[in-house]
């Protein structure tokens, strides 16, 4: 872990004045204050991230944002704005605060350790100094006040070993307090350990599964992939699935009309060779496969596009994943098709679920694929697969591709609903529209670790509903003999009549009670109030 | 019943919620206007400063023996505030049920910002009848119940939304647990806040006071001792932080993980909460810290109630990527992100589809 700053002073004159600049640092550095401006500037290092697109986050909204801020770009990127919660600096803070906090709490855990072994300390030679404290007088003999005493408060507190002539009981309560308060910032090490498990050793693919297709659990699977600093291909387990059917239940009517509900994926998996297993793969209801997380996080329509050549050949057929452009599911996808002769084909274009003209415009009324239409443009020439360069898929590169005219010189529109033919002209062959297979996409992670965080943030709560509810105190009982014929304010009896003056006088005994707050929050009045009703009681009964 | 006279009887409910509440708040305020009169008194006799100027109705007032049934219309107009602060409790509980009963299925009434709005505000008020005669708190009254008028006044103008399903990602036992810890903890961080301006005002009124030679008089004068006030904000804080920190840092994540894949992502909403949660942390801290307790912690929890309510109400208008549904509909979808990204790569902005 780095030291703090160090100031150049630090190497001047001699080795002593550098150890005590060195210790003067560490003090600062662990002090109440420097934890508290820690803590402030965490929060305020946390805002610009919120703010700006984080590309863990959203990584096109980043591209997007950096295409509209060409200027600020660079300087942006110089300060890792794009990525505020991996950047140096904002480590830096959260790790001087975990080193403020090791240097604060350990020592503490001796403190605490050496408090839990000693009694209670004694009781003050002057009670009725206490700012909470009261005294009454009783007939009962000192011995048996202090008697009482033990019993009351040894319910409930630790009370000190009384030694030869003590004149009084002294108890203490509340010791969880601090060890809630030990274990809470304790715990918070854990959690940040939990946490670095999982970026570190974790990973997060996603990969989209047309209905009907079958995923098994290697890297050359997925469409992307996340993996942690320590990811080693050995740790991704063998299983393997297959979508069969995937289920949407669409709002028809009322004020979320068009959204849709209860997604449902019927997955058939296999964990290594155990046998085939069938499960329900909804939103908030990830599998659980050795390990392994699969995640049901999206959704859209893969149109079933068969593609004849020139030749009459059928040169591409299946589903081809369109991605949906926004919540009406009006999509946006690619067919290529290079070995295609005379010439190849690309077509890109639009897919409508629910397509409706309204005023004039080609548009999709509703998510389900009531009315599926698809509405492409047609290229023919070089698109560009041949050069080894790998393409995205979703993507039609048309720098060496022309459009496919009509005859009065128009692109093409290749409008097609289910079951629909069109004939490219000057023979380059035919598209037909055969039906839509939706798809999904998971997200398939490991996250090792999360449950140390979990077990981590659970401790800390519980050490922090310690720390903050538990009130330690101290509570003293003097008792001492008074002569009987003292006047009756206890107050005025004052220290002076300690041992009973009139030797004949039968005596009563001064009870003195003092209580201590060590939280500063407690309500002492009340809890005096108690102590004094309690020893009270117990001296009638 | 059916699922519409439920929302009517919901939307009725919030109604005669706000109008009772708004009575209330007028009989406090009658309360306050009473106590004021006393002061007034006292200062004309005394030292005669500024305030004199407020005590028109004192000379009448003066007269012997006027204290006593003024104590008694004092606490007359107190223990009818209390009373109906009480009944439009119940009112905006009837509000909330309706709310749960009018969703088909039904469910737990905070499936949007109304509904959040709504559930928090009742909590703010519960909390304080609750804790009305364990801490005292009459002199609160008109700051509780005006906090939750206005707040009302705009969760229904500007918040408003039909009742509705809610959407996929929200649909789980863990919004139950979650949003209603939230929902506790917003509210008892509210009233911590009350608190802590009251605290302000107080310790700025009496410094003048001091600095003038007069006493603090009229409703301030029956609010606690600073000592005190401070205690109590500590108290409310303190049972709030730990519910926040349930919320937040163990519902949340645990929900996230299940809903999103992720069980802490840094998204505006999480930011926000963590920030909050680091404020809290940093007033718990100041309280226990020389040079920093009292005036600086107060000014700290107010700090962290803004961060709350910018949370709830801010991000939700200001950012775009949050994933939270609250915040607009955009739910579940990190989604296609990734298959997204390569269409990015080459093609610019698609924009990404939603689930
Ligand atoms: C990681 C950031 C930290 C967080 C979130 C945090 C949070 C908290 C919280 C919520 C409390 C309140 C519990 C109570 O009042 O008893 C507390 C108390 C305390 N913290 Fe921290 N803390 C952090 C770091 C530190 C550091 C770095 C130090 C030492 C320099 C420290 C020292 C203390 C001490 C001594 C108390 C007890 C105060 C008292 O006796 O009332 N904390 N902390």
């Amino acid at each position: 872990m780095s030291t703090p700053p160090r100031p150049d002073a630090a190497r001047r004159p001699g080795e002593l004045t550098a150890r005590e600049l060195l210790r003067w640092a560490w003090r600062q550095l662990t002090s109440m204050r420097t934890a508290l401006l820690l803590l402030l500037l965490l929060a305020l290092a946390a805002i610009p991230g919120s703010v700006i697109p984080q590309a863990d986050v959203d990584s096109l909204a980043v591209t997007r944002w950096k295409d509209e801020h060409p200027k600020l770009t660079p300087v942006y990127e110089k300060l890792d704005l794009f990525s505020v919660y991996s950047s140096p600096w904002f480590s830096a803070i959260y790790l001087l605060l975990v080193l403020s906090l090791v240097g604060c709490i350990i020592p503490r855990l001796f403190v605490y350790y050496r408090a839990l072994r000693a009694q209670p300390p004694q009781a003050p030679r002057n009670l009725s100094r206490m700012p909470v404290q009261a005294s009454y007088t009783t007939d009962l003999a000192p011995a048996d006040v202090l008697d009482r005493a033990r019993t009351v408060l040894g319910r409930r507190h630790r009370l000190r070993v009384a030694g030869d002539g003590d004149d009084y009981v002294a108890a203490e309560r509340g010791y969880v307090r601090e060890a809630g308060n030990l274990v809470f910032h304790l715990s918070l090490l854990i959690v940040l350990a939990g946490v670095g498990m999982g970026s570190l050793l974790g990973y997060q693919g996603g990969v989209i599964l047309v209905q009907g297709s079958t995923f098994s659990n290697n890297l050359t699977q997925y469409d992307d992939f996340k993996p942690g600093g320590l990811f080693r291909q050995g740790q991704m387990k063998n299983f393997r699935f297959s979508v069969d059917d995937f289920s949407i239940d669409w709002l028809k009517d009322g004020p979320r009309f068009g959204q849709a509900r209860k997604f449902e994926a019927a997955l058939t998996y296999r964990v290594g060779k155990g046998e085939p297993r069938e499960y329900g793969l909804k939103v908030n209801h990830p599998l659980e496969l050795d390990g392994t997380d699969v995640f049901l996080i999206g959704h859209g329509y893969a149109p079933v596009i068969t593609v004849r050549d020139g030749t009459g050949q059928v040169v591409h057929t299946g589903p081809t994943v369109f991605l949906p452009r926004d919540a009406s599911f009006l999509s946006y996808g690619v067919v290529k098709v290079p070995t295609a002769k005379p010439g190849q084909i690309g077509l890109d274009g639009l897919f409508f679920p629910t397509f409706e003209m309204v005023d004039g415009n080609p548009v999709t009324v509703f998510g389900d694929d009531l009315n599926p239409t698809l509405s492409m443009l047609a290229y023919t020439g070089d698109l560009g697969l041949d050069d080894g360069r790998s393409q995205s898929v979703y993507v039609l590169d048309k720098a060496k591709a022309t459009p496919i005219t009509q005859e009065d010189g128009k692109p093409l529109r290749v409008d097609l609903q289910v079951g629909d033919t069109v004939e490219l002209p000057d023979g380059l062959g035919s598209v037909t529209f055969e039906r839509v297979d939706p798809w999904i996409r998971v997200q398939i992670s490991q996250t090792p670790g999360k449950e140390v965080a979990l077990l981590g943030v659970i401790l800390a709560l519980i050490g922090l509903c310690c720390s903050l509810f538990i009130r330690p105190r101290r509570v003293w009982v003097r008792a001492v003999p008074v002569g009987h014929g003292d006047p009756g304010d206890p107050a005025a009896a004052g220290e002076g009549t300690m041992d009973g003056t009139g030797g004949t006088e039968p005596m009563t005994t001064r009870v003195e009670v003092a209580v201590l707050d060590r939280s500063g929050n407690g309500e002492m009045d009340e809890i005096l109030t108690t102590v004094l009703s309690q020893l009270q009681e117990a001296s009638q009964s | 019943m059916s699922n519409t006279a439920w929302e009517t009887l919901s939307n009725q409910a919030v109604g005669a919620a706000g109008i009772v509440y708004f009575v209330a708040l007028v009989v406090y305020l009658a309360e306050w206007a009473a106590l004021r009169q006393p002061a007034a008194e006292r200062v004309l006799v005394g030292a005669g400063s500024a305030e004199a100027s407020d005590g028109a109705a004192a000379p009448e007032a003066s007269s012997p023996g006027a204290a006593a049934p003024r104590a008694a219309r004092v606490a007359f107009l107190g223990r009818l505030g209390l009373l109906l602060t009480a009944i439009a409790c119940a009112a905006h509980f009837v509000a909330l049920v309706g709310r749960g009963m009018a969703a088909d299925p039904n469910r737990v009434p905070w499936g949007n910002m109304y509904e959040f709005t709504l559930s928090g505000t009742f909590v703010v008020a519960l909390l304080y009848l609750v804790l009305y005669k364990k801490f005292a708190l009459g002199w609160m009254g008109p700051l509780v119940v005006g906090f939750v008028v206005a707040t009302l006044m705009v969760a229904v103008i500007w918040l408003y939304d039909a009742v509705a399903p809610l959407t996929e990602s929200l649909n789980s036992p863990w919004l139950v647990i979650h949003v209603i810890s939230a929902v506790i903890a917003t509210g008892a961080f509210s009233l911590g806040g009350i608190v802590s301006i009251v605290y302000l005002v107080r310790m700025r009124a009496q410094r003048r006071a001091a600095a003038a030679g007069t006493e603090l008089g009229g409703w301030l004068a029956r609010v606690p001792q600073l000592d005190a006030l401070d205690r109590l904000a500590y108290r409310v804080h303190a049972f709030a932080f730990p519910v926040w920190t349930f919320a937040v840092l163990i519902t949340g994540p645990i929900w996230a993980h299940e809903a999103w894949s992720r069980y802490w992502n840094w998204d505006p909403k999480e930011v926000w909460a963590f920030i909050t949660w680091v404020v809290y942390a940093g007033y718990l801290h100041a309280r226990a810290t020389a040079g920093w307790k009292g005036r600086k912690a107060a000014v700290l929890a107010l700090v962290g109630v803004a961060t709350l309510w910018f949370n709830f109400i801010g991000i939700n208008y200001f950012s775009t990527t949050s994933q939270h549904s609250y915040a607009a509909e955009r739910v579940v979808d990190a989604t296609t992100g990734a298959a997204g990204q390569v269409v990015e790569a080459t093609i610019g902005s698609v924009a990404e589809p939603l689930f």
